[in-house]
């Protein structure tokens, strides 16, 4: 048993990829709690989505793909934003368009391009991958949305719980929500790393919305909702490395298997 | 104000002119965003500090939007405001707003002391947290409402009165001067009724100005000092024998 754990830990790269993972799972699984809480969730899956043209720019002009990627989301939160600041086009509608777009865009710049193995990893995800210069930015942006969280804590707290409260004591409430799109733009960048565009917004809800089930109380729901996320990159790159598996897809299945033993729990507890 | 206060709203709060009107209105018009019809025309209004004045009117009469444009939450079309001798928003620390109880995520997972303690919130700002004194007028405004203990409960684990409670103990802690509620006695237990009589009663003793939107007429000269009646978002005349008391409405 020790030696089947303590194997992987003898490659430079595995070693690599749970650190990211840990500090992905962080972010992710933390950001999530919020985004589950405040209904965000397909916001982030609009984002998730339209990091690929970025991305795929990015990789065709031979610029850094983080680059490439944060602006694409960053400029899809900035249209949502704008556009569901008033009410002639609703939210959700502007969602269902604007990423993709963006997303069928990434496809057709991808069939101009000739190697299929670096833009499958844009879309799967390949955390067995990442060097050094993906580690620092991933640990940046790490620190960066637990600080903000940290400090901002009660106001987004009170953003969720009533928000007409806080403005009425002069809370900027457009920038909150502007601030909470911009750590979930980052938070996307990072989770591509890991599992990709098109799996990513699965690490950032799951996790929160299975601990979500298990309890009332938000500290224990950060918590839950961390080790859930920790751990399942934990086992998908366990089992992506002795099963041969897509480490993104890996992490994404057991994040969902988890959440439905959740709903089991919950389920039977009631009945 | 302490050298590291960043107030929420940019600026610095400025204090109620000695002397004003808690609320004046000129004209006052305003609708929802995204709708054409207004929802309320041509208030003309006048509350003296230190009085109890209900708002009174069926549902969509406008009330709500009042206590809304006077809160801040609602930008006026036309007209002037000002609350405590000031524009809008130059001191809102001294006025607060008691929502409807349907405006507010009861899911979310906050305690009902966490929730009450938001009303110290602006008194903190930015990067402060409650010290000992905050805490202090939590357990108080906790107490005043009878709801001590239910303060670690969940706010998703209590009824529709306990849930008023718990915005009625937070605007208290907000020791603020004008206090605008926005239909405290609507459907709540018996309990919850007494209880939100007899805080109103005390702040209409300790010199606070309350403005109640309220669909009730009944025991209106009992509890308030003064009136406006509301119909499709303009003042009207109350229906005869109703009650006026001091003259609120300046046509």
């Amino acid at each position: 048993m020790m030696h089947w754990l303590l194997e992987p830990l003898g490659y430079q790269f595995i070693r690599t990829a749970l650190l990211a993972s840990v500090l992905i799972g962080m972010t992710c699984s933390v950001l999530g709690v919020f985004v589950v809480l405040k209904r965000m969730s397909n916001v982030g899956h609009a984002l998730t989505h339209s990091a690929l043209p970025g991305l795929v720019a990015a990789y065709l002009a031979g610029i850094n793909l983080f680059v490439g990627a944060l602006s694409a989301v960053i400029l899809t939160a900035l249209g949502i934003g704008l556009i569901s600041e008033n009410d002639e086009v609703y939210e959700d509608t502007a969602i269902g368009i604007v990423p993709m777009a963006m997303f069928s865009l990434g496809i057709l710049m991808m069939s101009q391009a000739r190697s299929f193995r670096d833009l499958s990893s844009m879309l799967f995800g390949n955390i067995l991958g990442v060097g050094p210069s993906e580690m620092l930015l991933i640990a940046v942006i790490t620190v960066i949305v637990l600080g903000v969280l940290a400090l901002f804590y009660k106001e987004i707290e009170l953003f969720c719980v009533d928000p007409n409260y806080a403005r009425t004591i002069g809370v900027p409430i457009a920038n909150v929500r502007f601030g909470l799109l911009l750590l979930l733009a980052l938070t996307v960048v990072a989770g591509i790393q890991a599992v990709g565009t098109v799996l990513t917004s699965a690490l950032l809800v799951a996790p929160a919305a299975s601990a979500r089930l298990l309890t009332n109380r938000l500290r224990e729901m950060v918590l839950i909702s961390l080790s859930i996320a920790v751990s399942a990159g934990f086992c998908g790159i366990y089992l992506s490395y002795y099963l041969g598996l897509s480490s993104g897809a890996a992490i994404v299945f057991v994040c969902s298997v988890v959440f439905i033993i959740c709903w089991l729990v919950k389920w039977m507890r009631r009945s | 104000m302490k050298m590291n206060f960043f107030p929420y709203c940019g600026h610095q709060h400025a204090h109620p002119h000695q002397h004003a009107l808690a609320i004046e209105t000129w004209d006052a018009c305003a609708n929802y965003i995204g709708h054409a019809q207004s929802a309320i025309t041509d208030i003309n209004i006048a509350v003296p500090s230190g009085t109890c004045v209900a708002l009174v009117g069926h549902n969509g009469a406008g009330k709500s939007t009042l206590l809304k444009v006077a809160a801040g939450l609602l930008p006026l079309r036309s007209g002037r405001i000002q609350i405590l001798g000031h524009p809008i928003g130059q001191c809102h620390q001294r006025v607060v707003y008691l929502p409807q109880r349907s405006e507010i995520d009861w899911r979310f997972p906050i305690s009902v002391r966490k929730l009450v303690g938001s009303g110290r919130y602006v008194h903190l700002g930015w990067l402060r947290y409650p010290n000992a004194n905050d805490h202090k007028a939590i357990e108080e405004a906790l107490r005043e409402l009878d709801i001590l203990d239910l303060a670690e409960r969940q706010i998703s684990q209590l009824s529709g009165g306990q849930q008023q409670r718990v915005l009625l103990a937070r605007a208290i802690c907000q020791d603020a001067d004008l206090f605008l509620l926005d239909e405290p006695l609507n459907a709540i237990d018996v309990q919850t009724q007494a209880i939100v009589a007899r805080v109103l009663k005390d702040l209409r003793k300790s010199g606070k100005t309350v403005v109640v939107a309220t669909h009730f007429i009944d025991k209106l000269s009992a509890q308030y000092d003064g009136a406006v009646y509301l119909n499709e978002g303009r003042q009207v005349q109350p229906a005869q024998g109703n009650f006026t008391g001091i003259p609120i409405g300046k046509k």
